[in-house]
């Protein structure tokens, strides 16, 4: 139903307008980083690194105009969760959109260096997932969709248990030879900006969920990132 | 909307409290008619002992209606019959043989508007328990004059005024000139009819604070058309619309989580 006060509809309306718009954004860089790190293409990832401003900007005005409702209309029940919903999940995409960027730098970083083509379709399986979870959790936003959000929330091991068993193939390469080392290290990081992003996504179906039925879980989430542990047995 | 509306065996959906307080008024199916309108259809709920329970909802929803039945104020109304039951601690208040003035010297109330008596600021306050008797000596009226008077937050600012006419304060004072008034009789309860929907912002902060404060010795009930106040110093609220009580609950769930689509219309801004 619609407020009695039409503006205020609209205001929310362009809320989640801009939050679908910074989602976007994010889905794109995180796209552009990972194909630019196949690629070793150093224009794109430069492209990135720039394009990330863009979603700072948006971000803050995500922010600015949650504040002015809030400070105008005194939400209350579903519209107030909807706002905070949209202001956690703006955060979680500027957080994304961080990460890409840092891909992308890397990707500058590794300039010229050969890859071994094997490790990058590992990363490039990582990034499918992750990038997938993003779509649909953003999907499940802009339709309310709590089981959708759910469907991501329980998915999310599936990217942690494939960053571990990257991390222990990077492991291996970097002993076997240490010419390796420097491109295992850069390709570890970006495993693990790609692993974060799976978590901001977890971050945001939870959001949904709670914008949806004002609870929150009440269970942990489903983890599978084991690299901590092999790390100790391998030391 | 209208097919949810005309539903008749009607269930007020209910949310208990995660602390569980004490009942002060019990009150099960009442229902009031003014003539051949039916203003109340069977409301039934537990009110919690010195805690602010809110009641919201649009005009005509049948609060303040309510509200009036708790110290049988609708008796004075030509043509108003109550039915069902309310009892304080246990006694019912309309068992023929209750004094009225007793309960209401227990049941206090505030109203919309300030009405102090064309009185002196003492007096205003001195009154209820000079007809009561519960004053033994001129000291012992003092006493409990400045008392209520402070509990009320007012005392500092007319104690040297006290002879003064109270019609002459201003209207957040002369609230809480009123709100001293019925604390003066020690009263169990306290009413509150849109206690503040005629003060200025400040003064309103005044008198939530003030509210906020008597809780601890008090049980009040307090009906407000301003959602945001029933958040700020209710601890349960409870939602009326048509005669009917949609949902009670704690006011923390209610405003952020409601389980009824009425109250969620209704605090959301989205009603009618």
């Amino acid at each position: 139903m619609e407020h009695t006060v039409s503006a205020y509809d609209d205001d929310l309306k362009s809320i989640a307008r801009m939050v679908t718009e910074i989602g976007g954004l994010a889905e794109r860089a995180v796209g552009d980083a990972v194909q630019a790190l196949t690629r070793l293409d150093i224009d794109l990832a430069q492209r990135v690194i720039l394009g990330d401003k863009e979603l700072d900007r948006l971000q803050r005005e995500i922010e600015d105009k949650a504040i002015l409702v809030i400070a105008r209309r005194q939400p209350m029940a579903s519209d107030l969760r909807e706002i905070v919903g949209a202001m956690r999940i703006a955060n979680d995409i500027e957080r994304v959109g961080d990460l890409a960027k840092n891909i992308a730098k890397r990707v500058v970083a590794i300039n010229g260096v050969f890859p071994h083509k094997q490790l990058i379709t590992g990363v490039e399986h990582l990034c499918e997932i992750a990038l997938q979870q993003l779509k649909k959790v953003l999907d499940a936003y802009a339709s309310q969709d709590d089981q959708a959000a759910n469907a991501v929330r329980q998915r999310d091991d599936e990217i942690d248990a494939l960053y571990t068993s990257l991390f222990r193939e990077l492991l291996t390469y970097m002993m076997e030879d240490p010419r390796n080392l420097t491109f295992c290290i850069h390709l570890l990081f970006c495993a693990k900006n790609i692993e974060r992003i799976g978590d901001h996504a977890t971050n945001i179906a939870e959001s949904v969920h709670y914008v949806v039925t004002g609870r929150s879980y009440e269970d942990e989430r489903p983890k599978a990132d084991a690299s901590i542990a092999s790390t100790i047995a391998g030391s | 909307m209208s097919a949810v509306q005309s539903v008749t065996p009607f269930e007020t959906v209910r949310t208990p409290d995660p602390a569980s307080r004490p009942t002060k008024i019990h009150t099960a199916n009442v229902k009031v008619t003014y003539g051949q309108k039916q203003a109340l259809h069977g409301v039934s709920i537990d009110i919690a002992e010195k805690a602010v329970t809110a009641f919201i909802g649009p005009s005509g929803c049948g609060k303040s209606t309510f509200l009036r039945c708790i110290n049988r104020m609708n008796d004075s109304i030509a043509g108003a019959r109550v039915e069902g039951t309310i009892k304080l601690d246990d006694q019912n208040i309309y068992d023929p043989d209750l004094d009225v003035v007793e309960l209401r010297a227990r049941v206090g109330m505030v109203f919309q508007k300030p009405n102090p008596f064309p009185k002196s600021i003492f007096d205003n306050v001195a009154y209820g328990p000079r007809i009561h008797g519960l004053a033994r000596s001129k000291a012992d009226l003092e006493e409990i004059v400045v008392t209520s008077l402070q509990k009320a937050s007012l005392f500092n600012e007319v104690k040297d005024r006290l002879a003064e006419p109270g019609t002459g304060l201003s209207g957040g004072q002369q609230q809480r000139l009123c709100i001293a008034r019925a604390i003066a009789v020690s009263p169990e309860v306290i009413l509150m009819d849109e206690p503040c929907s005629a003060l200025d912002p400040i003064a309103t902060a005044k008198v939530e604070e003030l509210i906020d404060e008597l809780r601890a010795n008090f049980t009040i009930v307090i009906v407000t058309h301003s959602m945001q106040q029933a958040a700020r110093v209710s601890q349960r609220t409870a939602f009326f619309h048509l005669g009917h009580l949609i949902e009670e609950g704690p006011t923390d769930h209610v405003f952020t989580n409601p389980l009824e689509q009425r109250t969620q219309d209704y605090i959301t801004g989205r009603f009618g």
